[in-house]
């Protein structure tokens, strides 16, 4: 595939550290995730279920993009899709200027899902471990980096610990851990912290924003919750149902994600962020005066 | 008390507990017999039993040892033969869909009931037909549990797995096997009682005059209860130490692996 931007096929291996400009960046590095006209149709007994149609988006290297809208809108589909667990019936993906195949091969991304997905009867330090001893990583380093990773997200002590002795949102730690062993510069999230607690949500929220500021990762992170696209992106990609289309992009500009913090949620541009979400989510453009939730 | 001092305390109760349920239940029974003068073969009472134990320890563990090596070698053959086709029927499709009602068709049919078609197919004189029925009884719960095992991978480590672009063989390393390994020891578990079961029951239809069914047989048609009621003792000790010993596995394997 030719993707038109002629851009070095390899990534920076380490990408900017603050979120990039809301303008063009200067780097001509190619972009994290570039989607062109991407449809995927699936044929069921019932007929046939348009989940993605003609979608266009485009994440710059270090960027935080949070994909929402109602359920069947197709945000997790574009997510497997650009992680290569499914192909598209239309339409050209490229990951850091290569197909997602190639991505996936060159382990270019980590991902983490709703459930944690650890394996049950490995110890939470050799399940961050896992993505490393897959790739054929040393005993030694994997160690190394396991303890660097559980410490990171504030877990050295439940190294030795088995998954099922551990909290709902310690588990998502840990999978967020295994996701960053190999210092990935995409990091994909089909609604990692769904299965948690408000208050387990927004602390893991604040540790994701200070990782990711850490680690100069982008991010694409699907969602149903409109105050969590807010708190952690530099823009929200807004999507409606039955075709999944990109209905509008809300840029957020809180602020590069290391100097955001909790107190951020009480800010009125906080508010006023999470407003344009939802009426873009409600389709009140201004043209319809269904806009009642005006505060 | 101190806490360590419970549990210790804990512990006991829980073995001396079931003991002493055992123990009064024994004396229940004996004064059944004495008071209400029970026959012996009605039910012999427990001393009359302890005494044809303890006077024929010798030719009573002979007959448990025969029937006890009969179930172990038709247990062995069973499950390596049931590993194996699990794993080819894991491996290729086409075959776990032929093989799927063949081996529900085996659940069914109690295999105990071919002995005697057996002895004439090996031989009356020597163990074959014994150790097969063992084998081929204990070759389905294993297949099928080990199968369904194997077949069990949860989407999201599949996707996890594919993610991270894991080879085939690693996936099969790193999740299949690991993951199907209870379910293994679940269908264990069930094969060696039934193993143990199979080889003693089979004896009742012929072949050889060893082993723990025989002897039972003969001392009911020579009248002598108390002392099939003793072989009856020895067929219990072999089934407990079957049991012990797969649960025993089970439990090492499953708790080295959880405790690393």
């Amino acid at each position: 595939m030719n993707t038109p931007a002629p851009t070095r096929p390899t990534a920076p291996s380490a990408g900017p550290a603050d979120a990039p400009a809301a303008t063009g960046t200067e780097a001509h590095a190619a972009p994290a995730v570039e989607v062109r006209g991407v449809t995927r149709r699936f044929s069921s007994r019932s007929g046939e279920v348009v989940a993605l149609s003609d979608v266009d988006l485009t994440v710059r290297a270090g960027e935080f993009v949070s994909l929402i809208g109602p359920s069947g809108c197709g945000k997790s589909t574009l997510l497997r899709l650009i992680a290569d667990l499914d192909e598209p019936t239309a339409g050209e993906l490229a990951v850091f200027g290569r197909p997602p195949r190639v991505a996936r091969q060159n382990h270019d991304f980590g991902i983490a899902f709703q459930q944690a997905g650890l394996l049950p009867w490995r110890s939470v330090r050799t399940n961050v471990e896992l993505p490393l001893e897959l790739h054929g990583a040393g005993r030694a380093a994997r160690r190394a980096r396991a303890t660097e990773l559980l410490e990171m997200v504030g877990l050295a002590d439940f190294a030795q610990h088995l998954p099922h002795q551990l909290s709902g949102g310690m588990q998502q730690r840990v999978a967020i851990a295994r996701a960053l062993a190999e210092r990935p510069s995409l990091l994909l999230m089909d609604e990692p912290f769904g299965a948690l607690d408000e208050m387990t949500r927004e602390h893991v929220q604040t540790e994701l924003l200070r990782l990711r500021a850490e680690t100069g990762a982008a991010v694409v992170f699907v969602t149903h919750s409109i105050p969590e696209a807010v708190y952690l992106s530099d823009r929200v990609v807004v999507m409606s149902a039955r075709p999944g289309q990109v209905r509008e992009v809300v840029p957020v500009g809180l602020g590069a994600a290391r100097d955001r913090s909790d107190d951020v949620r009480e800010d009125d541009a906080f508010f006023d962020r999470v407003r344009a979400v939802r009426e873009a989510l409600h389709g009140t453009d201004g043209t319809t005066p269904r806009g009642v939730d005006r505060r | 008390m101190t806490r360590s001092a419970t549990t210790t305390w804990r512990r006991v109760e829980v073995v001396l507990a079931p003991v002493l349920l055992g123990l009064l239940a024994l004396a229940a029974w004996e004064a059944a017999v004495v008071v209400l003068e029970l026959r012996p073969f009605v039910v012999p009472s427990p001393s009359a039993i302890g005494a044809e134990l303890t006077g024929n320890v010798g030719i009573i563990a002979t007959a448990a040892l025969s029937t006890a090596l009969n179930a172990w070698w038709g247990l062995v053959i069973g499950v390596v033969g049931a590993l194996v086709a699990a794993a080819v029927s894991a491996a290729v499709r086409t075959l776990d869909e032929m093989s799927a009602p063949l081996a529900a068709a085996a659940a069914v049919v109690p295999i105990v009931a071919l002995a005697p078609v057996l002895y004439t197919m090996f031989g009356a004189n020597v163990q074959t037909a014994r150790v097969a029925i063992a084998a081929i009884v204990s070759f389905v719960p294993v297949y099928v549990n080990t199968l369904r095992g194997l077949r069990t991978v949860a989407p999201v480590h599949r996707d996890l797995l594919r993610a991270y672009a894991a080879t085939r063989r690693q996936a099969t390393l790193t999740v299949t096997l690991p993951g199907a390994l209870p379910f293994f020891f679940s269908g264990l578990r069930v094969a060696t009682s039934l193993a143990v079961i199979s080889a003693l029951v089979a004896e009742y239809f012929g072949g050889p005059v060893d082993g723990l069914g025989k002897a039972i047989t003969s001392a009911v048609s020579s009248s002598n209860y108390p002392l099939a009621w003793a072989y009856v003792v020895g067929a219990v000790v072999v089934g407990l130490l079957f049991f012990c010993g797969s649960s025993g596995l089970e439990r090492a394997v499953l708790h080295r692996r959880s405790g690393r």
